[in-house]
């Protein structure tokens, strides 16, 4: 075979090769956790509380006892001598894990009931009874920080320092800040110009396809637990199991199997996880607990929920001088947050974003309410989702301030191509970038000049039936977590591992420490391994999510499997790779020097007769390895990233509105992309339609409500917007190849973009379409009733 | 709670059970048949992850007790392929990346299958209608289209050719 | 997500439901397409201790035309609506509203008459039967009697049906030719219920309206005629003033429960805008 021919045999990296994980999803033979089953296995099921704050009085277990069947009913109490009724949070918090005398929010885990099966269980939940005394609520984060608020967490009283520092009130919990007031507050009170909005990003929710769910597995004769979990982060899980059980990590065993989609909800410890495994330990028999998508949508991470106000400060030309942001965060009733340590709201300081800003300064307070816990979830980077937000909506509102172009005033802003690795005011070190090629090979694509004269016209024309808007949004995000000297999950180091065993006839074994929920991984890290060791991706067997045998990673969420694992990966394989060419030249009796790489094969400069494949040095490496050299051919690399890797990305939308209705149809979006070197086309494209889909959905109809009681609304799919096949809008994807510099193989990470993008890309359009009204936001959701309202305001509808 | 003897044919194979008169179709499939490829998304019967076929039609099975299918024909994604030869809408799916996390992809494969039955030459939009009582978290439903485009055209190209017995 | 126990019943007759229905009482639930009870009961809303399956019965099931009359059973799912070609050629209203109605699984097991008999004011057939005049066959252990659409919603969940008869059938006259029609339904996505939806049936002869039906979807505690509105277009052309008038007809007659999909302005200014655009639409067809 030719040279292009044996690289195309490999199916490496940049092939749109298929994947290798469908054959069994597409015939029903997926492993998720509610299809184990597991001799002797109980069901678990959760009595939950119907208040939001309340005192228990009493929990009445007789009647649920009584019901054949029904194994046991746990309460805090019964967790209280095993120290379980609470639990610490990745967010440095403590978080019941059963109600303990009160609960904090409508939905909260009260009581478990074991039963023989799940039918029983969910008979017992409904007989068990449970006697509550109301307490005020605090659903609002601003006036749970005023002076006379009820308090919420009675367990914290006193304690004035939090994990993150000082706090001010019984309801607060944080305020951190980066970047440089003086610097900053001098730049805007210098400054010609300054624009301030408040902008809400709301609270919503992941809501992958698959619920969250366990089977614990307790030996009783051997001593060990095994765990099969939705988890997105295993070896964490591994690691908090231990110290939370006292059983040692050894005899731990977490499995993530396949798991049916993550997007963030599943890497927090939830307290149906720790309830299984408790009663496994003290039933000696598997427990089994799924949740419904009620219970979900009520009770597990939810995502943003900041209360924004940004300012920019610039130029009368448009020239930015300065950013500030401001944030409320609700953090519900426990802050579970899913950020690294020292990050309390994650990486939020990207939110100077593709721009060359000198002076910025953003402060974040973290709030105690009535709610579920959580806030990072929801392919959102650790909070780009609201720093992409913040900065994009605040560049719109300057452009409209100033009459401007709202690409025009981008351009003008932009980090220039020749300032990277470019440190932002808030001190992170883009790697690559390149936003002007970006954005003008969209602006093209899509004809914007004709696009801007068509709404002109549609403008002047009282009898136009629509609203005509375009959205602009240039992004930067920051992904990839992270250096181990600023990112640790509960103090272990943010690497990544990879670990590859070749075996005597050429294919080839991997083990990583991350764990897939839909993105392909045992697609495309066969891919990168096949292009560093030359042989085909078919035969590189990928596995993941078994703590017993995958070497320790920090798992799959914020996009960081690529940028850590991925480069995991490619130096596992040139440690191979390396080992490779001692054996090659040991059998083709030359020096190293003398030879050279070609796609899967080891060939002697200037004589390609003469040359060994990688199967070939395989083989030997089991049999004829040269004096001094270990047999075998393996290796393991555990990456500990210098710094993030940066994506980004131009996306434009255009909308048209119907004046009659508030509905809007999204007529068009063009998403570009820069991931840095892309491993497998078909599955980027596919992720970024995945992206936009969510994007769209949070952006025009996605909430979790709340009434004066702390009732939770729209947390079911009646209400809880998921898009169909029919409201999906059509998406154009394209990219750009910006590698990062300081990636193995330059690759990024992708996934989480079309998300964090797209999000602002839609509010941009809908409030570009009333902005020669005046108007310079408009608040998610845009569904057709705001939107309604908003056309009633101006006189545009009936 | 007393059960009731109720049997069925599934995948073409006639089974004999007792159920609950309350045990959801899908939790008979899933746990007395051990076919997991159904799977359950929601308890408000939207999501459609649960769809098999019913007597020729496509049914949520989650919203049936199993009671009801006495004596009927229900066919699930497990029944698709013949004798090892992937369904075309398995290729479909496979050949046009249509799934991500697979776990909306039995019900989007049973619902296809019974879909593209009953209208063989679908427009996008057909396709668009005829899958929408089937939410997918990852795809963006994009290549989902696509797979059952190309699925449809496998099927009439078969269907002109029909491979001999 | 689990339904509580409950003792199944499956008739074969007509007679046997009705059998069943008067031995239970309120102790028992029909099943017909089961897509609004199994919800109910999966949340645990609904707790009946007999459960009477309506799925078995042949004599509620076929679309006909007799004596000029199309009857349609109570038990036809909204897919056997979709697609009834006779519906198509006689009633297109049915098969087209159809489409609007939930998703094409759910409409293999929903049904035309359950859809009617719960008396949820969210659900389509009401209104739409009311704009087509149509009349309800229902049966008890004392035989059959009909009742007008307009007659049999009282409130929400209340109709004319007793606790002990079934709905069996559903009367409508075939079109006239050139009648216009067209049902608008407002949804935030596919199978979701109407933020507001307008039934509308119509003829006209010279440029002017000869007759005229409204009915109204989840505006009210049940679906609407509104006949003052309709009042309003008899003998009359129809122009922007005359839409703009039966508009603010619609809405005065509006008492919409608030709920996500909008609060009581929205949803009347809604009804509204639907009727207007169905009108617009029947007109078409005229």
């Amino acid at each position: 075979m030719n040279a292009p021919d044996r690289k195309a045999a490999l199916q490496g990296m940049g092939d749109s090769r298929l994947r290798k994980e469908d054959a069994r999803f597409i015939q029903g033979k997926g492993n998720y956790v509610d299809d184990i089953k597991l001799p002797g296995m109980l069901h678990m099921d959760i009595v939950r509380s119907p208040l939001a704050h309340a005192r228990i009085k009493k929990i009445n277990k007789e009647k649920a006892l009584a019901i054949p069947g029904v194994i046991a009913v746990l309460t805090a109490d019964d967790l209280k001598p095993l120290k379980l009724h609470w639990m610490p949070t990745l967010a440095g918090d403590v978080a019941a894990v059963l109600a303990d005398e009160k609960v904090h929010f409508q939905m909260q885990e009260v009581a478990v009931v074991i039963a023989e099966d799940r039918y029983i269980a969910a008979d017992g939940v409904e007989a068990v009874e449970v006697e509550y005394e109301e307490l005020p609520v605090v659903i609002d984060p601003i006036k749970a920080l005023e002076k006379d608020a009820p308090v919420l967490r009675e367990d914290l009283a006193g304690k004035t320092e939090g994990a993150h520092g000082k706090r001010y009130h019984h309801n607060h919990i944080f305020t951190w800040d980066a970047g440089d007031k003086e610097a900053t507050d001098a730049a805007f009170k210098n400054a010609p110009v300054t624009v301030s909005e408040k902008l809400l990003y709301p609270r919503v929710h992941p809501c992958p396809l698959e619920t969250c769910g366990t089977v614990a597995s307790f030996d009783p004769i051997r001593g060990e637990l095994t765990t099969y979990i939705t988890s997105q982060a295993p070896h964490i899980v591994r690691t908090v199991v231990s110290m939370l059980s006292g059983i040692p990590e050894s005899k731990v065993r977490i499995v993530s199997p396949d798991i049916g989609g993550g997007f963030g909800n599943k890497v927090g410890i939830y307290p149906g996880y720790v309830c299984a495994i408790v009663s496994s330990i003290v039933l000696g028999r598997p427990v089994k607990w799924i949740e419904d998508r009620i219970e979900n949508l009520s009770s597990t991470a939810f995502a943003r929920d900041y209360h924004m106000t940004g300012e920019l400060a610039a130029t009368a030309e448009g020239k930015i001088l300065g950013l500030r942001a401001h944030v409320i965060a609700d953090h519900g009733a426990f802050d579970a947050c899913a950020d690294p340590t020292k990050f309390p709201a994650g990486l939020f300081h990207i939110c100077s974003g593709s721009y060359d800003i000198l002076a910025a300064h953003c402060t974040v307070e973290g709030v105690y309410t009535n709610k579920a816990p959580g806030g990072v979830a929801y392919r959102c980077s650790f909070r780009v989702t609201e720093a992409v937000y913040l900065i994009e909506r605040m560049v719109d509102v300057l452009a409209q301030k100033l009459n401007m172009d709202k690409a025009e005033i981008r351009k003008k802003n932009f980090i220039r191509k020749e300032q990277f690795p470019y440190t932002s005011a808030f001190g992170f070190e883009y790697d690559s970038g390149d936003y002007d090629t970006a954005l003008d090979k969209v602006l093209n694509a899509v004809d914007y000049k004709g696009l801007r004269a068509e709404q002109a016209t549609k403008r002047a024309d009282p009898n136009c039936p629509t609203l005509m808007g375009i959205g602009l949004v240039t992004f930067t995000e920051v992904v990839g977590a992270g250096p181990s000297k600023i990112c640790d999950i509960l103090g272990v180091g943010m690497f990544d591992s990879c670990e590859i065993r070749v075996h005597p006839t050429g294919s080839a074994i991997a083990r990583m420490g991350t764990i897939t929920q839909g993105q392909g991984h045992q697609t495309t890290y066969a891919q990168i391994i096949a292009t560093e060791l030359g042989i085909p991706s078919e035969v590189i067997q990928v596995e993941e999510g078994d703590t017993s045998t995958a070497p320790y990673g920090l798992g799959t969420y914020g996009s960081r499997s690529t940028p850590v694992a991925g480069a995991a990966i490619a130096m596992a394989a040139r440690k191979i790779h390396a080992k490779a060419k001692k054996l090659a030249a040991h059998l083709l009796e030359v020096g190293e020097n003398d030879l050279e790489w070609e796609i899967d094969r080891f060939k002697v400069k200037g004589n390609a007769e003469k040359f060994k494949t990688m199967t070939e040095i395989a083989w030997a490496a089991y049999n004829k390895p040269p004096a001094g050299m270990e047999p075998g051919l393996e290796a393991v690399h555990y990456y500990d990233p210098p710094n993030f890797t940066f994506p980004f990305g131009a996306y434009l939308c255009v909308v048209d509105i119907d004046k009659g209705t508030g509905e809007t149809k999204i007529r068009r979006f063009y998403a570009l992309d820069d991931c840095g070197t892309r491993i497998n086309p078909m599955i980027i494209e596919g992720q970024i339609h995945g992206g936009l889909t969510e994007g769209f959905a949070v952006a025009m109809g996605q909430l979790l409500s709340f009434d004066a009681q702390g009732n939770i609304q729209g947390n079911s799919l009646m209400d809880y917007f998921l898009p169909t096949s029919v409201e999906t809008p059509h998406w154009e994807t394209d990219f750009t190849v910006t590698p990062s510099p300081h990636h193995p193989i330059g690759a990024k990470g992708v996934a989480e973009s079309p998300h964090v993008g797209s999000i602002p890309t839609f509010t941009s359009a809908m409030v570009d379409a009333f902005a020669h009204l005046g108007v310079t936001h408009l608040e998610m959701p845009h569904t057709a009733f705001k939107i309604w309202k908003e056309l009633k305001a101006h006189g545009l509808t009936h | 709670m007393s059960k009731k003897i109720i049997s069925m044919n599934v995948n073409g194979k006639k089974v004999e059970e007792a159920v609950e008169s309350r045990t959801l179709l899908v939790h008979f499939l899933r746990e007395k048949m051990n076919l997991t490829g159904a799977h359950i998304g929601c308890e408000t019967s939207h999501c459609g992850a649960c769809t098999v076929d019913i007597d020729g039609e496509s049914v949520k099975s989650c919203t049936c007790f199993a009671v009801q299918c006495e004596g009927s024909e229900v066919i699930t994604v497990e029944g698709l392929a013949q004798g090892g030869v992937l369904h075309a809408v398995q290729e479909g799916f496979y050949k046009e990346h249509g799934l991500q996390c697979g776990f909306c992809t039995p019900g989007m494969l049973t619902r296809a299958y019974r879909f593209l039955h009953d209208n063989p030459n679908p427009t996008e939009e057909e396709i668009r209608v005829g899958m929408s009582g089937n939410l997918c978290r990852c795809t963006g439903y994009q290549n989902i289209v696509k797979a059952v485009q190309y699925a449809a055209n496998k099927l009439r190209e078969d269907a002109k050719n029909p491979v001999a017995a | 997500m689990i339904p509580p126990s409950f003792d199944y019943h499956c008739p074969k007759t007509v007679s046997e439901a009705i059998e069943l229905l008067t031995k239970f009482g309120d102790e028992a639930k029909i099943l017909a397409g089961g897509h609004s009870l199994l919800p109910m009961m999966k949340l645990r809303f609904a707790e009946p201790a007999n459960l009477i399956d309506l799925n078995k019965i042949p004599e509620l099931r076929g679309i006909k035309e007799e004596g000029g009359v199309i009857k349609i059973g109570a038990m036809t799912t909204e897919n056997q609506v979709l697609f009834s070609e006779l519906l198509l050629k006689k009633v297109p209203l049915l098969p087209e509203a159809a489409k609007l109605i939930a998703d094409p699984q759910v409409r293999n097991r929903g049904t035309i008459g359950g859809d009617i008999a719960h008396g949820d004011p969210a659900n389509d057939h009401p209104a739409i039967a009311m704009a087509l005049d149509a009349i309800f066959v229902l049966q008890g252990p004392k035989g059959q009697r009909k009742v007008k659409a307009v007659d049999f919603f009282h409130g929400t969940y209340m109709t004319a049906l007793a606790e002990d008869e079934i709905l069996v059938s559903i009367e409508v006259s075939p079109f006239a030719p050139k009648t216009g029609y067209a049902y608008h339904k407002l949804k935030r996505k596919t199978g979701d219920w109407a933020t507001a939806a307008a039934a509308v049936v119509m003829q006209m002869s010279g440029g002017k309206v000869t007759h005229i039906a409204i009915g109204l979807t989840n505006v009210a505690p049940t679906a609407l005629r509104a006949s003052a509105a309709e009042e309003l277009m008899v003998g009359k052309e129809i122009t922007p003033a005359l839409l703009d008038q039966v508009a603010e007809s619609v809405r005065s007659i509006c008492d919409p429960a608030e709920d996500l999909r909008g609060d009581a302005e929205y949803k009347t200014a809604m009804a509204g805008e639907m009727t207007r655009r169905s009108i617009t639409a029947a007109m078409a067809h005229c």
